[in-house]
């Protein structure tokens, strides 16, 4: 689905990713994990366009993504979903949705908004209300709805978890296990919260200071202590 | 009473041109950050234009859609030529070469169409209206300017409003990131945006111009104004900026009418100074956003 090969990239003198290649396969939770400062938010970028990879290849359904621009990636049926930070304040609920539905090109179908409003009913009570009055955990909701409104087949979701209480958590990822096994949607999740991004992954990719230090089956990964010391703070 | 009424009726009309420049002002500002020094040049440019046209034997409104026209692109060019290149730097150096445009389209136009006053025709008649037996300070051009203000606003807010394409630039005015990972085209969306702020301002620039005289620097006197009635409004809402104009422009008029003529620019400032005061972010500052 999306494959990385050999990615490097950075700012300035400074390399943030050096020579990273994984695969996130199609169907799956595929999460990459990490500290702060290892890389994650760069891999996200770059991946959808925001930075420009130095070298290496991004391979998404066979098309090569490493010049494409940000704007075009949501008719490639790629969506990143910023953290909840990334909902337009000024707009209202039912504004941020409809500008999900644009980007795919054409005009927002009354379905697409009637299904995200369904999948969130939080979301559908409030359609009328400016998002800026939302709470961390409806604003997290509200930028995955909004991204659903383009009809990706990817999610890249950047930090669901930042700064949501546990149970809200526990909430936002269930829900995206649900889009995973009920539409085939893949995902790769990027989180520093290791241990409740691995409840719900299939796979994990373990970052360190820009380079790929672990790359195993979910499970696997939470089994392993000494990683899990190391790399992932639980 | 019947002074008060006239006074009124003369600010009103006042108003609501320096509503369009705030206008103007203020679309720029609100998704780009920058202070459009060259709103009032840009302005004067296609107002000539206008002349140019109606010199030529054609009628006034030929040339009302010729500077209607001549502002989109102008605005367009600029914003694709002038202030593209230095997109993401600091805003400083956007309002430094607007700053360097202001100067620039003077010296142009002072070339090209010389360098002296030329008069401008209005459409309509410039004798006051009669209302029962009186005549008032309102005349059909007065009308003209306080019905195509509020046409051109209404079309702005139906535009932001109810289109997908105002959808489209109120989010890249907000979050240009955000809105290019939603597929918005931001940079088309500027351009558009800087080509209806020089419409908007052309339209002003015309009202000033109507049965009155011009020359490169006719506009100059109204950046001031227009500047006041922008940043009373709260310089982010469009809403604000006619409000803003409104309000300045009936108060200078009773200025005017009842103090003195020569208090008029210092009158704007002391407004200016009040509103700074008492409400740093203009009349119309949103309450500041929920964090969390």
């Amino acid at each position: 689905m999306l494959t990385l090969t050999s990615l490097t990239a950075g700012y300035g003198p400074v390399t943030a990713l050096e020579d990273v290649s994984l695969t996130a396969r199609k169907g799956e939770i595929t999460a990459v994990l990490g500290a702060n400062g290892a890389g994650k938010t760069t891999l996200l970028r770059t991946v959808s366009g925001l930075h420009r990879a130095r070298s290496g290849a991004i391979d998404f359904d066979g098309t090569r993504l490493e010049s494409v621009a940000a704007e075009k990636m949501p008719r490639l049926g790629l969506a990143h979903v910023p953290e909840g930070r990334g909902v337009i304040t000024e707009l209202t609920v039912e504004e941020n949705l409809r500008l999900g539905g644009l980007g795919r090109g054409g005009r927002v179908s009354a379905s697409d908004l009637e299904r995200v409003n369904d999948l969130f009913p939080i979301l559908g009570d409030r359609n009328a209300a400016l998002a800026s009055t939302l709470s961390g955990g409806e604003r997290q909701m509200l930028v995955i709805g909004r991204a659903l409104m383009a009809r990706p087949t990817m999610l890249l979701l950047d930090e669901p978890s930042l700064g949501l209480a546990p149970r809200i958590v526990a909430q936002i990822f269930g829900l995206v296990r649900t889009l995973v096994r009920d539409e085939g949607l893949s995902v790769l999740l990027v989180e520093q919260n290791a241990r409740s991004a691995l409840s719900v992954a299939d796979h994990g990719v373990v970052l360190n200071l820009g380079r790929v230090v672990a790359d195993a089956p979910a499970d696997e990964l939470a089994g392993d202590d000494q990683l899990r010391h190391a790399y992932l703070g639980f | 009473m019947q002074q008060f009424f006239n006074t009124a009726l003369t600010g009103l009309t006042l108003g609501m041109v320096y509503a369009a420049f705030a206008l103007a002002l203020v679309l720029i500002w609100r998704s780009t950050r920058i202070v459009n020094f060259a709103q009032a040049p840009m302005a004067m440019l296609t107002t000539f234009v206008a002349l140019v046209v109606i010199d030529a034997g054609y009628s006034y409104w030929l040339g009302f859609v010729a500077a209607l026209v001549s502002g989109l692109v102008l605005g367009a060019v600029i914003e694709r030529v002038v202030i593209r290149p230095v997109e993401g730097k600091a805003e400083i150096n956007a309002v430094i070469l607007t700053l360097g445009l202001f100067i620039v389209l003077h010296g142009l136009a002072a070339v090209i169409f010389g360098n002296r006053y030329r008069s401008f025709p209005a459409p309509f008649g410039l004798e006051g209206l009669t209302v029962g037996g009186t005549t008032i300070a309102l005349n059909g051009f007065g009308v003209f300017t306080i019905v195509s203000v509020l046409v051109v606003m209404g079309l702005l807010v139906a535009l932001f409003r109810y289109t997908d394409v105002g959808l489209r630039m109120r989010a890249s005015a907000f979050n240009q990131e955000v809105a290019r990972l939603l597929g918005v085209k931001v940079g088309a969306m500027l351009t558009l945006g800087w080509a209806l702020a020089s419409v908007v301002g052309s339209l002003a620039g015309l009202l000033i111009a109507g049965g009155s005289l011009v020359h490169p620097s006719y506009m100059d006197s109204v950046v001031v104004f227009g500047f006041v009635a922008a940043v009373l409004g709260g310089l982010d809402s469009p809403l604000g900026a006619v409000v803003g104009g409104l309000i300045l422009g009936v108060s200078l008029s009773f200025v005017s009418g009842y103090v003195g003529s020569q208090l008029v620019a210092l009158a704007a400032l002391v407004i200016l100074m009040l509103v700074l005061t008492l409400k740093p972010g203009g009349l119309f500052a949103q309450a500041p956003e929920r964090r969390v």
